[in-house]
């Protein structure tokens, strides 16, 4: 080392100069262009970006059981010290939600023969594929994490993705064995969505901030605080109905939503693999779509589940997912 | 002199400890910690090593690496390629720009001196992607970023100058 320090030292100062000058413009202007590139979206960028997902996931993943197990074992510690209050509130809780799940039951048999009667079409069919969260928002000026599935498990662009509270985001790429997922908070981010129980439509608009904005709602509709906010599913994105925050600002020209999700703890998500043509995916990500069974990555009972909030997701699975939840929450 | 094999791979590793660590303390930076609010304004560990580096060993930082580093953090981070690279390149032309000085300058004058030069490269950044996305992005958590990367700065030097002791003698 010291041999090539003292060549660089050797040079006359000028050139030495001048060779730095010229590295720094070079490499300056590189970065530019591949600014331009990543900005154009070019499939050669995503393509890179894919692969250092997929290259990095083991790693990160590997990274992430120790983090988990630590969190975990302070977490059961803090819990140990108050399981005879938990236990009680529970119990209550269990009760309430049983006579929710009769009621959605219920509804559900009502909704089915009135369906019927009116003929409309079925929801379509709904899978979801359990994830768990192995790369964490990278910093300040992006909203979005990486999670271990990818294309084998049967993630593709633009699926949904769920906590047991509510929506957390979409497919934005998807690699073999990793997928980053857009936060509804990223200001990248645009979901079409329904508000309050008059179901006015509106587009939320992340940007960067916690509380993401609601835009394009027509000038006449009253929006209120505490209204809900649930994906309409237009554009067939994403089912309709997923439930994603309540309004909690609402001022001229700035109505801001809080979304469910408990951005501290995202540890998995679901994605929802919704079997309609959706207009945000690319015709490669329809083959990959089409192959092989669901695949559990990590058990679903280890979502992290608000069962009141997953109960009054529409597809018909909701039922037996508010049931998983309350299992896991009386145990 | 003549080395031998393994002496020259010794060395080559050795002298490959600052890139390898800084990239290792990006994916570091990127495992989910579970503590709230901390994922947005995770210290940029990048800055502070390219930084450090730069000023300390910038034989073994070459202009190639701190382009390298940057797409590294991008492409990890999720956030729009070609930003940490130019930001890690302003910083690392500055440092170099003024090596003379820093060669007699205090621990506590080389961490002023990184609280001014880390709000540039922050600034870059946030005018950069402001530009991209046509948008003011909104700058609470990057100014939260620069100040938790501020207060780490000494930790993380602890650790460079004790791999520096260890590695590279």
């Amino acid at each position: 080392m010291s041999k090539r320090s003292g060549n660089a030292l050797g040079l006359a100062t000028p050139i030495r100069a001048w060779a730095q000058r010229s590295a720094f413009v070079f490499f300056f202007a590189l970065a530019i262009v591949l600014l331009v590139l990543g900005r154009a979206s070019t499939p050669a960028v995503e393509r890179v970006r894919t692969a250092v997902n997929d290259a990095i996931a083991p790693v990160l993943e590997l990274a992430t059981s120790p983090v988990a197990t630590v969190s975990d074992a302070i977490v059961s510690g803090r819990e140990l010290m108050e399981v005879r209050a938990t236990n009680e509130a529970l119990r209550q809780e269990n009760e309430r939600l049983l006579q929710w799940r009769a009621a959605a039951q219920r509804l559900e048999d009502e909704n089915r023969m009135l369906r019927e009667l009116n003929e409309l079409t079925i929801e379509p069919r709904t899978r979801y594929i359990t994830a768990r969260v192995i790369g964490d928002q990278g910093g300040a000026f992006v909203r979005s994490v990486l999670v271990s599935a990818g294309a084998r498990d049967g993630v593709a662009k633009g699926q949904a993705a769920l906590t047991g509270r509510g929506l957390a985001g979409r497919v934005a790429e998807t690699g073999r064995r990793a997928a980053r997922i857009l936060l509804v908070t990223d200001m990248n981010s645009r979901v079409p969505v329904l508000v309050g129980n008059a179901r006015d439509r509106a587009v939320l608009a992340g940007d960067n901030s916690p509380n993401p904005e609601l835009l394009y709602f027509s000038p006449g509709v009253q929006i209120r605080v505490g209204d809900r906010v649930v994906t309409s599913g237009h554009g067939g994105a994403f089912p309709s109905g997923l439930p994603i925050g309540v309004v909690t600002d609402v001022r001229e020209n700035d109505v801001r939503v809080e979304p469910y999700v408990d951005w501290s703890h995202l540890e998995f998500l679901r994605l929802v693999d919704y079997e309609l043509p959706r207009i945000l995916s690319s015709p490669e990500d329809g083959l990959v779509k089409g192959g092989g069974l669901p695949r559990q990555v990590t058990p679903s009972a280890a979502i992290s589940g608000d069962a009141a909030a997953s109960a009054t997701g529409e597809s018909s699975g909701a039922v037996i997912q508010a049931d998983g939840a309350v299992s896991e929450q009386a145990q | 002199m003549k080395f031998s094999l393994w002496q020259r791979l010794d060395a080559i590793a050795r002298s490959m400890f600052p890139v390898t660590a800084t990239l290792l303390l990006i994916m570091a930076s990127m495992v989910p910690l579970r503590i709230p609010e901390l994922a947005p304004i995770i210290p940029s560990l990048s800055l502070i090593a390219v930084y450090y580096w730069t000023i300390h060993r910038p034989d073994l930082m070459p202009i190639w690496a701190v382009f390298v580093i940057g797409v590294a953090q991008d492409l990890l981070s999720g956030s729009m390629l070609g930003v940490a690279s130019i930001a890690l390149l302003v910083v690392r032309h500055l440092v170099i720009s003024q090596a003379r000085f820093f060669t007699s300058a205090s621990f506590v004058v080389i961490w002023s001196i990184f609280a001014l030069v880390a709000f540039l490269a922050f600034f870059v950044m946030w005018i950069l992607t402001s530009l991209l996305t046509a948008t003011l992005v909104e700058h609470s958590s990057a100014t939260f970023q620069y100040l938790m990367t501020l207060a780490v700065y000494p930790g993380f030097t602890w650790l460079f100058v004790h791999g520096q002791r260890l590695f590279l003698r």
